[in-house]
C-alpha cells in the first residue's frame, strides 16, 4: 500500500487531497505528493522491498497510490555498475553508473510514466498526453499503447529522426510543434484548460510523475547494499529528476533504511542550454531563461520548472553544476562507449563531460564515491554521431585487402 | 490599448468562469493592475508582495515571454495578447 497522503504546495505549503491538480490555486508553486513517512516507520523495511517486483514498484509504499494496479511495462531495476576503467581514465576512485538506458523505451522517462499513467487511470483519465524534448513522448506513446489509451504526444517538430520515429510507432497521435520545447510546454499548458480530461504526464500529472525519478535513489541505495553514495551526478533539465533523486535520498534516510548521510548532489547541462548552470555560478537565486542551441535535445529546457529548487539543492549541500560544449558531450559519449560498453545519448555525454569538469576545477571529490546516471540510449540520438562513428575501413571480401586494413589499423600482427 | 489577458484555469473562477479578459492598458503591469480592478484577487495571485511576477508564474506577450522583454514594464500595443502562464515543464 502506498503511504501518501495527498498534494502540498511546495512554495505556501497550502494542502489539497490526492487528485488532479499541478499547481496552487493561491500562488502557482508547484504542488507535490506528501507521504505519512511517521506511519511507513517500520512498515516499509528492506525485506519488504526486496520482496518486491523486479520494477519501481518495489517501491509502492513510497509512490503514489497506482489504483488496482500499476501500469507496469518494466520500468526501472536498471543495473548499478561498477565503471573502473572509467573512473580510472577520470582519477575516481570509486565510480559507479546508473546504466538507465536499460529501460523498456530506452530512457529514464519509463520511471515518471509508469507513475503518471498508474494515477492518472486511478483519477480516471482514459487519454495520455505530454509535452516532450523526446524521451518523454516516446514513453508516453508506450506505456499508452501498452494499456490500449489513445495518446497525444507533442514534440519540437525539428527532434532527431530516431526520437520521432520511436514515439511514432506506438501508434498515437504525434504533434510537431514549430518552436522550441518551451513553446510546446507553454501550448499543452494551454490546452490543458481546454482538455481536463487529457492526463498530460509533465502538466496536470506532473506531482505524480516526478516522484517517479525518486526510485532512482532507491535503486541506487538498495543497489550499493543499502548504503548512499558519497556524489551523484544528475543532468538537468526542467530540474524534476534532480529534485526528486534528492527526496528519495532524504526519504530512505528518514526511513532509517540506508547507512550514510545525505549524498552531495550535482548538476550536468549542456553550454547551449545551461540557465541552472549559469544562474548557479553567477549566485543568483532566480533562473534567467535562455534560448537553447545544443545537441543535447533532450535536456534542451531554457526555462527550467524547479530550477530554483536545483540551485537550493545545490547550495546547500556544497555541489556544484557542469556545463559542457557539443564537443566535449559527443567525445565523451564515446569515452563512455569506448571504457564501460554503455551506449549513452547525448545527456550521458552531459553527464560524463560534467563529472570531468568537476573533477577537473576540484568540486567533485575523487577520494569519494561517485554515481553518474546514464538517463538514455544511444540509439535515441543516432544523428549526433553517424558522421563519425563509421566504418574504419571498406575493403574487398578478400583476405589480402582485410590484412592490408588490419596493419593499417594496427589490429593484426601476423596471421601465421 | 485595447488588449486581451488571457487566464490560466487557475484563475477563471475568478472572472466568472471566462478564458480572456479584454483590458486598457499601456504595459504588462498595468494590464494586470486592469483585470486586478475588474476582478479583485488576480494581482495577488499573480505578483508576490514587492509587487514583482511570483516565481511560477510565466507571462508571454505575443508568444514572447516576457522575461525576454522589459517584464512588467514591456509595453503593449493595441490588440495584443498578454498570457498567464503557470510556469511547468518536463522534458
Amino acid at each position: 500500500m502506498s503511504f501518501a497522503t495527498g498534494l502540498l504546495c511546495r512554495e505556501c505549503g497550502t494542502a489539497y487531497p490526492g487528485e488532479a491538480r499541478y499547481s496552487c490555486d493561491v500562488c502557482f508553486g508547484p504542488l507535490e505528493v506528501s507521504y505519512d513517512l511517521e506511519g511507513a516507520r517500520g512498515k516499509v523495511t528492506r525485506a519488504s522491498i526486496e520482496s518486491g517486483p523486479n520494477s519501481i514498484w518495489r517501491y509502492a509504499a513510497l509512490l503514489p497510490d497506482p489504483g488496482d494496479e500499476p501500469v507496469d511495462l518494466g520500468a526501472g531495476w536498471t543495473p548499478l555498475r561498477r565503471a573502473t576503467r572509467l573512473g580510472d581514465i577520470l582519477g575516481l576512485r570509486e565510480l559507479w553508473l546508473k546504466d538507465d538506458t536499460r529501460n523498456p523505451t530506452g530512457s529514464f522517462k519509463d520511471r515518471v510514466v509508469s507513475v503518471a499513467l498508474s494515477s492518472a487511470r486511478r483519477l480516471g483519465f482514459t487519454t495520455a498526453a505530454c509535452a516532450s524534448t523526446g524521451n518523454l513522448a516516446t514513453s508516453v506513446a508506450a506505456h499508452a499503447a501498452f494499456i490500449g489509451w489513445p495518446s497525444v504526444t507533442l514534440i519540437p517538430d525539428d527532434l532527431e529522426k530516431s526520437k520521432i520515429a520511436m514515439t511514432a510507432i506506438f501508434g498515437g497521435t504525434v504533434l510537431g510543434v514549430k518552436g522550441n520545447y518551451d513553446d510546446v510546454n507553454r501550448l499543452c499548458v494551454e490546452l490543458v484548460a481546454e482538455h481536463p480530461d487529457w492526463a498530460f504526464a509533465n502538466v496536470n500529472l506532473r506531482p505524480y510523475y516526478a516522484e517517479g525519478s525518486k526510485t532512482l535513489a532507491f535503486e541506487i541505495c538498495e543497489q550499493l547494499g543499502w548504503r548512499t553514495p558519497d556524489q551523484v551526478v544528475v543532468p538537468i533539465a526542467s530540474g524534476s529528476q534532480f529534485t526528486k533523486v534528492a527526496k528519495g535520498f532524504h526519504q530512505f534516510i528518514d526511513l532509517g533504511l540506508v547507512e550514510g548521510g545525505a549524498p552531495v548532489l550535482f548538476g550536468a547541462q549542456a553550454q547551449g542550454c545551461s540557465p541552472v548552470a549559469t544562474a548557479f555560478a553567477d549566485g543568483a537565486d532566480v533562473v534567467t531563461p535562455q534560448r537553447p542551441n545544443t545537441i543535447a535535445r533532450s535536456l534542451a529546457i531554457g526555462n527550467p520548472a524547479d530550477g530554483p529548487y536545483v540551485l537550493d539543492e545545490l547550495r546547500a549541500n556544497g555541489g556544484d553544476c557542469g556545463s559542457v560544449s557539443d564537443e566535449e558531450i559527443l567525445e565523451c559519449i564515446g569515452l563512455l562507449a569506448e571504457s564501460e560498453g554503455i551506449f549513452a545519448e547525448t545527456a550521458g555525454g552531459v553527464t560524463i563531460a560534467s563529472l570531468r569538469q568537476m573533477i577537473g576545477r576540484g568540486t567533485i571529490d575523487p577520494t569519494k564515491s561517485v554515481v553518474a546516471i546514464i538517463s538514455g540510449h544511444g540509439l535515441k540520438t543516432l544523428d549526433a554521431i553517424v558522421d563519425t562513428a563509421t566504418v574504419s575501413s571498406t575493403i574487398g571480401p578478400s583476405l589480402a585487402d582485410a590484412e592490408d586494413a588490419l596493419r593499417f589499423h594496427q589490429v593484426a600482427t601476423s596471421a601465421s | 490599448m485595447s488588449v486581451i489577458v488571457r487566464l490560466p484555469s487557475q484563475l477563471r473562477a475568478l472572472v466568472g468562469g471566462a478564458g480572456e479578459v479584454p483590458v486598457d492598458a499601456a504595459t504588462v503591469r498595468d494590464a494586470i493592475i486592469a483585470v486586478d480592478v475588474a476582478y479583485p484577487g488576480i494581482a495577488f495571485r499573480v505578483l508576490d508582495d514587492r509587487g514583482a511576477l511570483r516565481r511560477f508564474v510565466n507571462v508571454f506577450v505575443a508568444d514572447e515571454d516576457v522575461r525576454f522583454l522589459d517584464g512588467l514594464d514591456t509595453k503593449l500595443e493595441s490588440g495584443q495578447t498578454v498570457s498567464l502562464v503557470p510556469a511547468v515543464a518536463g522534458g
